[in-house]
């Protein structure tokens, strides 16, 4: 099961936690491995640990960065079976004082760079007859979060265009899905007090914050041969806090 | 030029899964030939990396039959 021997994935956003998870779930299975982001150091250190991947730094709020990421993969890997838009960044703050940069930017890179690398990697799926897109998108973009205006509406907007996708090529054998993390551990977890948790998991019926190894797993399971009949959802993996 | 004509009909024979007989130069991909949205876009994928041309989009919205393709790659194949 899930074995993903003979299979090659671009994992964007792969030198964060999450990232980090996942390209570390996808090479334990067997997949060859193209991994993208900003911070090259990060990079390289995580293919070393991997004993070896591609490394793509691409900036993903330059379009032109972002359409040669696509084409870099496919010729470093050979094919494209999988991609992984998991790259996000935030900008947070209340509507009514969020500048229109900060809008802006996080469309751009959690939507707009997800649509572009989704839209080339449909070429080489397409040929194949086979390929899995799985977006990372967040329960923020289902319930909201005050403060994220940008961020939810960028990451429901992944969701809405991750079925639209799928339902455009569920016939040539690829599939589209998100996965929805909840609260994930992280630096920025791991700095709140125990109050400030303990406020947290009020939230959360499960108690405690989720792994990036929680996440990767249903990444995995999407990715993987096994997920073929799986196309256009959002998987929810939040311990709970939101049962869609 | 017949050379092109023959590798396109191949072509549509191939990816649309249907008989040589009906794929004439008047065929249209969607009408006569049962091709939907999806298909006539992998076509042009598959025109193009058989002929090495790049098809911009509005050319090939312009592609609507076999005729329409083997006379786009004759003006600009290789």
């Amino acid at each position: 099961m899930f074995n993903l021997e003979g299979r090659t994935a671009l994992v964007t956003g792969a030198s964060g936690g999450i990232g980090g998870a996942i390209a570390r779930t996808l090479k334990a299975r067997g997949a060859k491995l193209a991994l993208s982001g900003t911070r090259e150091e990060a990079l390289k250190a995580l293919a070393d640990e991997l004993g070896g991947a591609e490394i793509l730094p691409c900036r993903l709020d330059v379009a032109e960065e972002v359409e040669a990421l696509v084409p870099a993969a496919v010729e470093k890997l050979g094919q494209l079976d999988i991609l992984v838009n998991n790259a996000g960044i935030t900008r947070d703050g209340l509507a009514m004082r969020m500048k229109d940069e900060d809008w802006a930017a996080v469309l751009k890179v959690d939507l707009e760079a997800a649509f572009r690398l989704s839209r080339a990697a449909l070429r080489p799926m397409m040929k194949a007859r086979h390929g899995r897109i799985v977006s990372i998108s967040s329960v923020v973009g289902s319930i909201g979060n005050p403060g994220q205006a940008n961020y939810a509406a960028a990451k429901a907007g992944l969701e809405g265009m991750t079925r639209s996708l799928a339902a455009e090529v569920a016939s040539r054998g690829v599939t589209v899905n998100c996965v929805a993390p909840g609260f994930i551990r992280s630096a920025m977890t791991d700095a709140l007090n125990e109050e400030q948790k303990a406020k947290m998991f009020e939230r959360i019926p499960a108690g405690r914050f989720g792994d990036g190894g929680d996440v990767a797993a249903a990444v995995l399971w999407l990715a993987s041969d096994e997920g073929g009949y799986v196309t256009g959802q959002a998987i929810h993996v939040n311990g709970g806090m939101h049962m869609a | 030029m017949s050379d092109v004509a023959e590798r396109v009909k191949k072509i549509v024979v191939e990816h649309l899964g249907v008989e040589a007989e009906k794929v004439t130069e008047e065929a249209s991909f969607i009408d006569d030939l049962g091709a939907d949205s999806l298909d006539t876009v992998e076509l042009v994928m598959a025109f193009e990396d058989e002929f090495g041309v790049e098809i911009p989009d509005d050319a090939a919205e312009k592609i609507l039959t076999v005729k329409d393709a083997i006379a786009f790659i004759a003006a600009n194949g290789k």
